[in-house]
């Protein structure tokens, strides 16, 4: 019985996300990986932590929440006070909790009265938090107003991102797999059932829109910390709506599916940097495709397991999938039977 | 003193009263039919006894532990808490997930561990969960429906999808069980089936059953006490033989005689 956390589950997932620590750390110190490329890489870093999180609120409790960006933001500013008369590791850790505590209180106060609305008026009340936030920050003296903080130290660096990455991505699935995932995850498949089943629906959704918020502030503070400036805009609904891509992206429900959507359209952005402005039409079209082909999302449901990562048909499928995307299969299949259909 | 124990229910929607002045007891260990022609407010009733509508007046009284507990004030998951569960007329399995889950769900209340210990994944943690994935596969052997476990609800044949609502309903520790329409849909094979299935569990479990019905040969065959309501009002109440030969029940199925 596995019992304690030392069963063999564990251990290969933490002797994986070791090895891949040190991989990194390696072409870093190789210069495989250029500083150019490290920007990338934390980008893609603070979205898969972004994504994972807002993945427990929409994916796994089906809370629909347009609002990550502001507590984003909370976490951003709290860091970047602190940082200002503190500019060492310990200010941004001070500043990381203080930003934890805002974002849970903010969190609560906002979950309690709007979780009881549903799909687009969730959406519309969650939006309106985001903006809120934002307005908040740019009319406090505190926060520097419309223009920002700049000159943040830079404080980031491969450990810290990766000890956060990985400690987020961790409690996320701990959260999903426990009595509470579960709960969660009842409330999204049928809350009616999930409520005469004795779940206290508005507590566990309060308990996800909590967390989300928690583990989307500490991002903030990496956010701020990693880019030396921080603006009211960049909180807005267009940093919400691109965490919101993400999950689509990965697939709603599959926390590593995040992540994998992180990692991918952070290479696509960096692949086709050179194009400049075709960039985002390229961004948008492969979106699109996905939407086309997979609209459930990369993973699905699903989550990456041990046992998907160590099998090979995992590739061949991915592999195969990647192949009838760029050829367009699902459009020659759809010719071809209309084509039937006429001759008929 | 009765397990269950309704004193002058009443539900109005704007002026329409769907559950007018309603009073009916359960005795424990009681299985009892509730029947009425369409929109009579069998549901409503349930859904009212359930917590999903707060009554316009009256009482839901439950003796638990030989204590009276009120339960018109609470919401839905507390009324499951006092052991009270209910299954739907549409069923409302968690579609995506395994039977194994489903039952799992019900049994949440098992967890010895708050979120700390399950986003550090305390000794606790492991213990609690443990114990739960035993308590679930034991009790779908109970149900019949271990050999399932690992199947997604959805993909369940109807029999089953409806067996499993009633096997999740007890799964919550219920002692009295509402079921909605548990026949709906069914072919006689499949009505068969359930209603040895519900006889079955009521013996086993020592539970106490409330049915709506529409299901004529279900109702006769295993309610020992029938409550026929019409346009939300208590007509007759009574053993089968006598609730059939009512001429107030006939009428409301069949319309008054020129």
């Amino acid at each position: 019985m596995k019992n304690t956390f030392l069963n063999k589950k564990n251990l290969t997932w933490l002797i994986l996300g070791v090895a891949f620590f040190f991989l990194i750390q390696l072409l870093i110190q190789v210069g495989v990986i250029t500083p150019y490329y490290r920007v990338t890489m934390y980008w893609i870093c603070l979205f898969a932590i972004l994504g994972v999180s807002l993945n427990v609120i929409i994916g796994v409790t089906g809370q629909f929440s347009l609002g990550h960006a502001g507590f984003m933001s909370i976490g951003a500013y709290s860091a970047a006070v602190v940082l200002r008369s503190m500019p060492n590791l310990t200010g941004l850790f001070i500043g990381m909790a203080i930003g934890a505590l805002i974002s849970l209180f903010v969190s609560m106060v906002v979950a309690i009265p709007t979780l009881r609305l549903k799909g687009d008026y969730l959406a519309i009340a969650t939006l309106g938090v985001g903006e809120i936030i934002r307005i908040v920050i740019l009319n406090m003296k505190i926060t520097n107003g419309a223009s920002g903080i700049s000159n943040i130290p830079y404080l980031i660096s491969w450990p810290l991102m990766f000890f956060f990455v990985f400690v987020s991505i961790m409690f996320s699935a701990n959260f999903k797999n426990s009595a509470i995932g579960r709960a969660c995850i009842s409330i999204k498949e049928d809350e009616i059932a999930s409520e005469a089943m004795g779940i206290n629906t508005t507590k566990y959704k309060v308990m996800a829109f909590m967390f989300g918020a928690l583990i989307a502030s500490l991002a903030g503070a990496l956010y701020a910390t990693t880019y030396y400036v921080i603006k009211p805009e960049t909180f807005g609904i267009n940093n919400s709506i691109n965490i919101l891509v993400i999950v689509v992206f990965g697939g709603m429900g599959s926390l590593t599916g995040s992540a994998v959507a992180a990692i991918v359209l952070g290479i696509i952005n960096n692949v086709f940097q050179p194009l400049a402005e075709w960039r985002m039409i390229i961004y948008a079209l492969a979106l699109i495709v996905i939407m086309i082909f997979r609209p459930q999302g990369l993973l699905g449901t699903s989550e990456a397991s041990l046992k998907t990562i160590f099998s090979l048909d995992t590739y061949k499928n991915a592999l195969k999938g990647l192949i009838d995307l760029v050829t367009l299969k699902k459009f020659r299949v759809a010719a071809a039977s209309t084509g039937k259909g006429k001759q008929r | 003193m009765s397990l269950l124990k309704v004193e002058h229910l009443t539900k109005n929607f704007g002026g329409l009263s769907a559950v007018s002045n309603v009073s009916i007891s359960v005795e424990e260990g009681e299985l009892v039919g509730l029947i009425g022609p369409n929109g009579a407010g069998k549901t409503t009733l349930f859904n009212v006894l359930t917590g999903v509508y707060t009554p316009t007046e009256g009482k839901v009284l439950l003796t638990k532990d030989g204590k009276t507990v009120e339960l018109n004030k609470m919401p839905p998951y507390k009324i499951t808490h006092q052991g009270v569960a209910r299954t739907f007329q549409n069923i409302r399995l968690f579609k995506e997930l395994s039977v194994l889950d489903n039952v799992k769900i019900a049994m949440n209340n098992e967890a010895r561990y708050g979120i700390l210990g399950a986003l550090f994944r305390s000794v606790n943690f492991y213990k609690s969960e443990a114990a739960i994935d035993v308590k679930a596969r034991q009790f779908l052997a109970k149900v019949h429906l271990d050999e399932l476990a690992d199947v997604k609800a959805k993909n369940l044949p109807y029999g089953k999808q409806r067996q499993l609502e009633i096997a999740r309903a007890m799964a919550t520790g219920a002692k009295l069980l509402f079921l909605d329409e548990p026949a709906a849909g069914m072919n006689p094979q499949e009505t068969h089936a359930l209603t040895d299935f519900i006889a079955k569990i009521r013996n086993e479990m020592n539970l106490t059953i409330v049915l709506i019905e529409h299901d004529m040969s279900l109702v006769m065959s295993i309610c020992e006490r029938i409550f026929v309501l019409d346009y939300g009002k208590l007509i007759a109440q009574g053993s089968a033989q006598e609730v059939k030969n009512n001429p107030r029940v006939i009428e409301a199925y069949l319309g008054e005689e020129e």
